[in-house]
């Protein structure tokens, strides 16, 4: 009864289930950042549990907290985590689809929470990796700025890109895969209370 | 070496932009080194004698003081997660940071020492020495610090356990720093300044080397603990 | 990794411990009194220092045994690291007030007999020193170990400082040697001193297996209660998942 998924390219999976089921978790697992206990990631054929870099270059992770150092501008915030090119047009590209173009240079404190999350979110266009692990990636976003958050990963999925998000509120996505922690967590599940009891842990 | 340069550019610049962080280390090393005399008594043949010791229990804790500075801003925004998911080695991030932090640290205190060594009536050439040892010393301090502040993050009170965790760490860079300036104070002819200093200039160019060794293995090793 | 993994389930570790532990414990009991009675009453007075030698056979073993319990924990954290075995986190985080302890007990009887031999309580001696630091490395490692809200954290943060500590004791150790000697050329203790006598030596080494076997006894009581108390907050987890 264990978990075990797989994700085609173009393909969107959205994790559900109440707090505390594991959602951010099992993004965190993903991402590399987290080291399972068991199980194993495989990315086109490699194992990646071993060797996360193979995987992490593939990736864009967007967790709770948004990377943005107040003093500095929002270009600025944006430059540094995707690099300097010759030209900039394609990150004012990215700013400009989570409409954050007039903003450009704004010292960040500045911003309110939704923008600074918009500021984020704009860093997955200007980094173009394959998959993207969003945990929670609509908070504080309001209703039109979840539509082009819904736009950008429409347009991602026609590319050839994947993502997967932990969300409460509703996304809108094309035809996703929906996967309820719930049934996995044995938080949540009673069923699932002994199956670790085979091996007796340590802590 | 992209992300190196990427790297120590904007803690420059964060810095740089915070002009309190980078002052304040600089402040509290001369405050501190001026309460002495007034501890002690104005007499300055004594002053002159205990000066090398001075300055660098000062600089130390100066450099204490901005230990937690390195990474814990970047732990609390998320910045952190991020630079662990970069294409940039960790190993290497974590030199660029500490790189950042010695150039807004170690660096001001180095150009603040000789205003302490005239206060205390250094002469010349244990000043000249002073210098070099500080240059060779307060990269390490830099450098062991980062252990620390990496082992702290996300710990109850980590400010105060910093102290603990990195002085018995300091201590071989303190004797061999006030080591190399005494050397250089106790010799009697001219040019055996540079000779009576060398051995205490070497050693503290060893710790610097395997601080240098050291800090990214256990640094790397402790944020991604920390990250867990 | 297969002996490792032989030990990795706790049932059988309780139960390895159980049957060794009444074994050991005894001969911790009777090294102790041999040793004791022989440092006490066959070991002759010192010609100069006189009856204050006795200190000696509490004080070596301590920075022995400080010396030892920490390379113990920096192997342990190696292990803990390496092989992310829980038994090497529980070894680490057992031994740590065990070294800590040893080593006040060296700075203690250090002390005590310093003072008729220097007429001072503590003088900055480079052994000593050294001692004194190797206690601070231990004050911090503890600390930081119970620093964290989840243990497992405080673990890997501590097993790293440990490594850390232990590849610095050396320059540690060198350095305050050469600060010492810069500063205090007479040392009233002379690291050359003259061979000592077997009717001395004896007793010493006998204390010393003494306080092995001690800290063995100790750290396997501490490991075990350890995992009893992990016991119990599972089955007390499992009585709240079921009500």
């Amino acid at each position: 009864m264990g978990l075990n998924f797989h994700l085609a390219e173009s393909s969107a999976l959205i994790l559900e289930g109440p707090n505390g089921s594991g959602k951010s978790s099992l993004i965190r697992i993903l991402s590399g950042l987290l080291r399972p206990r068991l199980g194993s990631l495989i990315w086109q054929g490699q194992d990646a549990t071993k060797e996360p870099e193979i995987f992490q270059e593939h990736i864009h992770y967007i967790g709770h907290r948004n990377a943005i150092k107040p003093v500095l501008t929002v270009q600025e915030n944006l430059t540094y985590w995707s690099g300097r090119d010759k030209d900039d047009t394609h990150l004012d590209m990215a700013l400009d689809q989570f409409n954050m173009l007039p903003l450009k240079n704004t010292p960040a404190n500045l911003l309110s929470s939704g923008q600074s999350r918009r500021l984020a979110l704009s860093r997955l266009l200007a980094s173009k990796r394959k998959l993207w692990l969003l945990d929670e990636p609509s908070v504080g976003l309001d209703v039109a700025s979840i539509k082009l958050l819904e736009q950008a990963i429409a347009e991602h999925r026609s590319t050839g890109g994947s993502v997967i998000f932990a969300t409460h509120s509703p996304i809108e996505v094309e035809a996703p895969t929906k996967l309820n922690l719930r049934d996995y967590s044995p938080l949540y599940n009673r069923a699932l209370i002994n199956l670790d009891d085979e091996e007796e842990s340590w802590v | 070496m992209s992300a190196f340069l990427n790297i120590v550019s904007k803690d420059l610049r964060l810095a740089l932009r915070q002009r309190s962080d980078l002052t304040m280390a600089v402040l509290f090393f001369i405050l501190t080194a001026m309460l002495f005399p007034f501890g002690l008594g104005p007499e300055p043949n004594l002053l002159a004698r205990i000066a090398p010791g001075i300055i660098w229990v000062t600089a130390l804790l100066s450099v204490l003081l901005s230990l937690e500075r390195i990474f814990l801003a970047d732990y609390e925004d998320g910045s952190l997660e991020q630079l662990v998911l970069s294409r940039a080695s960790l190993e290497i991030a974590i030199l660029a940071k500490v790189l950042a932090h010695w150039l807004t640290t170690g660096l001001p205190l180095i150009l603040a020492a000789p205003l302490i060594a005239l206060l205390f009536n250094m002469d010349t050439e244990a000043m000249t020495i002073l210098l070099f040892a500080m240059l060779l010393g307060t990269p390490s301090l830099s450098l062991i610090g980062a252990i620390a502040a990496t082992l702290t993050l996300g710990a109850r009170r980590g400010g105060v356990l910093i102290p603990l965790l990195v002085l018995p760490l300091y201590i071989p860079t303190l004797i061999f720093g006030v080591g190399a300036i005494d050397a250089a104070m106790n010799s009697l002819e001219a040019g055996a300044v540079i000779a009576n200093a060398r051995p205490h200039l070497l050693l503290l160019g060893a710790i610097l080397l395997v601080s240098l060794l050291i800090t990214p293995l256990a640094g790397a090793a402790a944020l991604k603990q920390a990250l867990e | 990794m297969s002996v490792f993994h032989r030990f990795a389930n706790p049932n059988r570790f309780l139960k390895l411990t159980n049957t060794v532990l009444p074994w050991i414990s005894g001969i911790t009991v009777l090294s102790l009194l041999a040793g004791l009675y022989m440092a006490f009453f066959t070991s002759p007075p010192d010609y100069q220092q006189g009856e204050t030698v006795r200190i000696m056979y509490i004080h070596v073993p301590s920075a022995w045994m400080a010396m030892f319990i920490y390379s113990s924990i920096a192997f342990a954290s190696v292990c803990s690291l390496i092989w992310r075995h829980p038994l090497a986190d529980l070894a680490a985080k057992a031994s740590a007030p065990i070294g800590a302890g040893f080593t006040f007990l060296a700075l203690a009887t250090g002390s005590l007999w310093g003072k008729p031999m220097w007429g001072a309580w503590w003088v900055w001696d480079a052994r000593l020193t050294s001692v004194l630091i190797l206690f601070f490395l231990y004050l911090g490692h503890m600390a930081l170990m119970n620093a964290f809200e989840e243990q497992e954290r405080g673990n890997r943060a501590a097993a790293v400082l440990a490594i850390v500590g232990f590849v610095n004791i050396p320059i540690i150790k060198f350095s305050v040697d050469w600060w010492n000697t810069l500063h205090q050329p007479a040392s009233v203790m002379r690291a050359d001193g003259p061979s000592i006598d077997p009717s001395m030596l004896w007793p010493l080494l006998i204390m010393g297996l003494a306080f092995k076997f001690f800290y063995l006894v100790v750290v396997l009581i501490r490991i075990k209660s350890e995992l009893i108390e992990a016991k119990l907050r599972k089955y007390r987890r499992a009585v709240v998942d079921n009500a």
